[in-house]
C-alpha cells in the first residue's frame, strides 16, 4: 500500500491524493483490502508524486561485448536509481543484436541481472551497415520491441522503406537516427559559429531534417510509423509538426542534454558535451521545448551512452560520441520543463516519459491502472539535489552535468511491486 | 616606445608583473595588453639575433619538448632555435618516432615526458584542442604550435610583429587574408590578433572555404579579390592546402588561380606601401605568383626572421610562470 502520494497516471486522466495498492506485484482496487487477510506493508508517499514506472526508449546498455562500458545489470540499476522502471535497449553492441540468438542471450542475461524491465530492439539492417534487412520477424519471435540502426542511420531510401514496408508485417515500430552522413562527413559538434571559432568539422542541422523529411515521406508512403530518435533541430521539430498535422503517423523523442546545454559548451574541448547529434544553439533549445509544450514532441528520452573514462580521455576528434542519461534525465526534464521554462505540467512530463513510449512501442507498461503490473516511481519534485558523478550506478562517468544543481528528482522506484531502489 | 627586459645579462626568467598564464593556446583568450606585451618582448628579442653572441641565458637548465604529431619543419626548426637562443635544452619527437603509432595515447605520452622533467612542450597536433588537452593536465607549460583547424598564435604573433614594424601600429589598417580559411589555423589566430588590435579583417575566398559565418567572429567576407585589393594595407595570402582538401571545395587549381590568386596583374591594384604576406610554405604560381614573392613589397623571409624573436618571447613569458621557482 502507497499511502497519501499525488497519484498521477496520465493514461487513465487521474490526477488525485490517495492510496494505491499492489497486491502480487500488480495494482489491485482498493476494495481488495478489505477482503485481504493481513494487514498490507505501507510506503509513505506523502508530499511526493506516484507515478507509473518511468519507462526510457533510448538506452545503450553495451552488452554483449562492451561491459567496460556498461552491463545490463549497471546499466538497470542506473536506471532504477533515476526512476525507470523499463528500459528499451539499442542493438550496436558487439555483437550488434542483428539476429535472433543475441537477442536471446540479451534476454537470458537481463533475466539474471537487470533490476528493472529491459526490452530489447533489432538491427534495421545486418551488421548496422545499411544494406541488407537484419532477420527482423526472427528477432519479433525473440522479443524485440522496435528496430533501430542507432548510431548508424541508414542512408540507401530504398533500403529503409523496405524496412518500413516489412516492419509493418509484425506492427513494428522503426526507429531512426537521423543523419545524413553524406553532410556530416566527419563533423564532430553542431555547424556554425562555435565550430568555425574552434576549428572542428560542423555537422550541420540540415543533415538530421535531411532525414526526419525522409522519414516523413516514408511513413506517408507506406502508411506506417516511425519515430525519429534524439531530434536536436529546429528544423525537425518544424517538419515534424507539419507531418503529424496532416495525420503521418512519425513521433520524435527529445533528450536533456539537447534542451540544457548548447554548443558553447564545448569552448574547452570538453569529451563530455561531445554527442551525436551534436549540442546545439539557443535557438534550437527553444523551438525543441516549444515542441514538446504543443505536442510535437511526445516522447522523453536519455540516450544513456555510457564511455569509459580513458575512452573520453583523448583528443576531441578522436572522442566517442555520447554521454550518461539515465540518472539525471529526470531530474533535468522536472527542472527545466516543468519548473524553469513551464512548458509543460508534471501530468504532461510523466505522460512524455511513461503511456506515450509504451504505446508506441506497445508495451504492457506505463499505467497505474487496475490489473497493471506495479512499476511504480515516486518523484520528489521540488527535491535539490546535485549531481555527483561518483554517486552513479552507471560503469562510466561520461557526464557534463557532475556538480550542477537540479530540482526534482525519484526517490523510489518499484518494478512488480518491489521496490529496486530508494534515495 | 621603451623595449622592456631581456638583455644578455638577464639571469632570471622573472616574467612582467602581467603575464599570468603558464600555456601559450591561442590568440582568442588574449587581451590586447597581453599581445602587446608579447610583441614589445619579441621586440626586444629581435636585437639579440644580430648581436655576435645571440645567445641570452633566460632559459638555461630548462628542457623543452618539440612534440610535433604533424609534419612541420619551419615552425619545429623556429622554436628549436628559439629555445637555443635562451639556452634551453631541447628535445625534438615527431610524430614518427614517437609512440603515438604504437598506440599510445597522448596522455600517456604526455605524462611520459612530464616524468621525465620537461618544463616546456611545444606541440603540433592535427587535433583542434590537442594542446588544451596537455595543458589541462600538465604542470609544464604548454606552447601551441598549431592545433588542427583551431589556432596557430605565433604565426599569428609573427604576422602582427612584422605589420608593426613597418606600419608602427594595427590600429585602422585594412588587412585582407586570402584563400582557405575555413581549414585555417593561421587565419583564425590573425582574425583575433588583428581584431583585438584595432585592425579591419577582410577574408576573401570562395563560399565553400570562407563562409559567412566569420562575420560573427568581426571579419568583412568578400568575394571580389579585385575590388578589395585596391583597400588593402596588408594582404596575407594563405596556402591552399591540397592534402586538405577533397575536391568538393573548388573545382580545381586552375580556377582558383583566375579567381584568387595573386597575379602580377592583380597586384597593380595594390597601393605601392601594401605588404605582402604569407605563412609558408608558398606554392609558387598558386596563392601567389612567384615574381611577386620575391619582389621587394612581400615580407614572407622577415616574417621568418621575426617568428624566431616571437617564440622566444612566447617561451620567456610563459616559462617564467610554468617554474616560479627558476632561478
Amino acid at each position: 500500500m502507497i499511502r497519501g502520494g499525488r497519484i498521477i497516471d496520465p493514461a487513465s486522466n487521474r490526477d488525485e491524493t490517495g492510496d494505491l495498492l499492489v497486491v502480487d506485484g500488480r495494482i489491485a482496487p482498493l476494495s481488495q483490502l478489505a477482503t485481504s487477510g493481513s494487514p498490507p506493508s505501507h510506503i509513505d508517499a506523502s508530499g511526493l508524486v506516484v507515478a507509473p514506472g518511468l519507462i526510457d526508449l533510448h538506452v545503450h546498455l553495451r552488452e554483449p561485448g562492451q561491459s567496460a562500458k556498461e552491463t545490463i545489470g549497471s546499466g538497470t540499476r542506473a536506471a532504477a536509481a533515476g526512476g525507470f522502471t523499463s528500459v528499451v535497449c539499442m542493438p550496436n553492441t558487439s555483437p550488434p543484436v542483428d539476429g535472433p540468438s543475441v537477442v536471446a542471450w540479451i534476454q537470458e542475461k537481463a533475466a539474471r541481472d537487470a533490476v528493472v524491465n529491459v526490452f530489447p530492439t533489432g538491427a534495421i539492417t545486418k551488421g548496422l551497415v545499411g544494406e541488407e534487412l537484419a532477420p527482423i520477424g526472427s528477432m519479433v519471435r525473440e522479443g524485440i520491441v522496435a528496430i533501430t540502426d542507432d548510431g548508424c542511420c541508414v542512408q540507401n531510401h530504398g533500403v529503409m522503406r523496405r524496412a518500413v514496408e516489412y516492419a509493418r508485417m509484425f506492427d513494428l515500430c522503426v526507429m531512426d537516427h537521423c543523419q545524413d552522413t553524406s553532410l556530416t562527413g566527419d563533423g564532430v559538434m553542431h555547424e556554425g559559429y562555435w565550430s568555425t571559432l574552434l576549428g572542428l568539422p560542423g555537422w550541420p542541422s540540415a543533415a538530421e531534417e535531411m532525414i526526419v523529411m525522409r522519414n516523413i515521406l516514408l511513413a506517408e508512403l507506406c502508411r506506417t510509423r516511425i519515430h525519429c530518435q534524439h531530434l536536436s533541430s529546429a528544423g525537425s521539430v518544424r517538419l515534424l509538426r507539419e507531418a503529424r498535422s496532416r495525420g503521418i503517423p512519425i513521433s520524435g523523442e527529445v533528450c536533456p542534454h539537447h534542451i540544457a546545454l548548447t554548443d558553447e559548451s564545448l569552448h574547452r574541448y570538453d569529451t563530455n558535451c561531445k554527442m551525436n547529434p551534436p549540442l546545439r544553439t539557443r535557438a534550437d533549445i527553444e523551438a525543441l521545448i516549444d515542441g514538446i509544450a504543443d505536442g510535437t514532441v511526445d516522447i522523453l528520452a536519455s540516450d544513456h551512452a555510457p564511455h569509459c573514462p580513458y575512452e573520453k580521455e583523448v583528443e576531441f576528434d578522436q572522442a566517442p560520441f555520447g554521454i550518461l542519461g539515465l540518472e539525471t534525465e529526470l531530474g533535468l526534464f522536472i527542472d527545466l520543463l516543468v519548473h524553469r521554462h513551464r512548458a509543460i505540467d508534471l501530468p504532461r512530463l510523466i505522460a512524455l516519459l511513461t503511456v506515450n513510449p509504451a504505446r508506441l512501442l506497445r508495451l504492457d507498461r506505463g499505467t497505474l491502472a487496475e490489473g497493471a503490473v506495479a512499476d511504480i516511481t515516486l518523484i520528489d519534485p521540488d527535491l535539490e539535489w546535485t549531481v555527483d558523478r561518483e554517486q552513479s550506478f552507471s560503469r562510466s562517468r561520461n557526464t557534463p552535468f557532475h556538480g550542477r544543481e537540479i530540482k526534482g528528482r525519484a526517490v523510489r522506484t518499484l518494478v512488480a511491486g518491489k521496490t529496486v531502489w530508494e534515495l | 616606445m621603451t623595449p622592456p627586459l631581456p638583455m644578455a645579462s638577464a639571469s632570471a626568467a622573472v616574467p612582467p608583473p602581467h603575464w599570468t598564464r603558464k600555456d601559450l593556446l591561442g590568440i582568442e583568450e588574449l587581451s590586447a595588453e597581453e599581445i602587446v606585451l608579447l610583441l614589445d618582448t619579441a621586440r626586444a628579442f629581435k636585437e639579440v639575433g644580430t648581436r655576435d653572441v645571440k645567445k641570452v641565458p633566460a632559459l638555461r637548465g630548462q628542457t623543452l619538448v618539440n612534440f610535433f604529431v604533424e609534419p612541420s619543419t619551419r615552425t619545429r626548426t623556429s622554436f628549436e632555435l628559439a629555445a637555443h637562443r635562451l639556452s634551453a635544452d631541447v628535445v625534438n619527437i615527431s610524430v614518427s618516432s614517437s609512440s603515438l603509432t604504437k598506440g599510445e595515447t597522448l596522455k600517456d605520452t604526455a605524462l611520459n615526458l612530464e616524468a621525465l622533467h620537461a618544463d616546456i612542450i611545444v606541440l603540433r597536433h592535427a587535433s583542434a584542442g590537442a594542446p588544451h588537452f596537455l595543458a589541462d593536465r600538465l604542470d609544464a607549460s604548454v606552447i601551441n604550435a598549431g592545433d588542427g583547424a583551431h589556432e596557430h598564435p605565433t604565426q599569428a604573433l609573427l604576422d602582427g610583429f612584422t605589420i608593426r614594424e613597418h606600419r608602427g601600429s594595427l590600429a585602422g589598417l585594412r588587412v585582407v587574408i586570402v584563400g582557405d580559411i575555413l581549414f585555417s589555423r593561421v587565419a583564425r589566430s590573425n582574425i583575433w590578433l588583428l581584431t583585438k588590435l584595432g585592425a579591419k579583417v577582410t577574408l576573401v575566398g570562395p563560399t565553400t572555404l570562407v563562409p559567412r559565418t566569420f562575420e560573427e567572429m568581426g571579419c568583412e567576407v568578400r568575394r571580389d579579390l579585385d575590388a578589395v585589393l585596391p583597400e588593402a594595407d596588408v594582404v596575407n595570402l594563405l596556402r591552399i592546402q591540397h592534402e586538405r582538401q577533397r575536391r568538393e571545395y573548388f573545382p580545381g587549381l586552375g580556377e582558383y588561380i583566375a579567381l584568387f590568386g595573386l597575379t602580377k596583374e592583380r597586384a597593380t591594384r595594390l597601393k605601392p606601401d601594401c605588404l605582402i604576406m604569407h605563412p609558408g610554405p608558398i606554392n609558387r604560381g598558386v596563392e601567389i605568383d612567384s615574381e611577386l614573392a620575391d619582389s621587394g613589397r612581400s615580407v614572407i623571409l622577415e616574417q621568418v626572421t621575426n617568428g624566431l624573436a616571437v617564440r622566444m618571447a612566447a617561451l620567456y613569458l610563459c616559462a617564467g610562470v610554468g617554474n616560479p621557482a627558476n632561478p
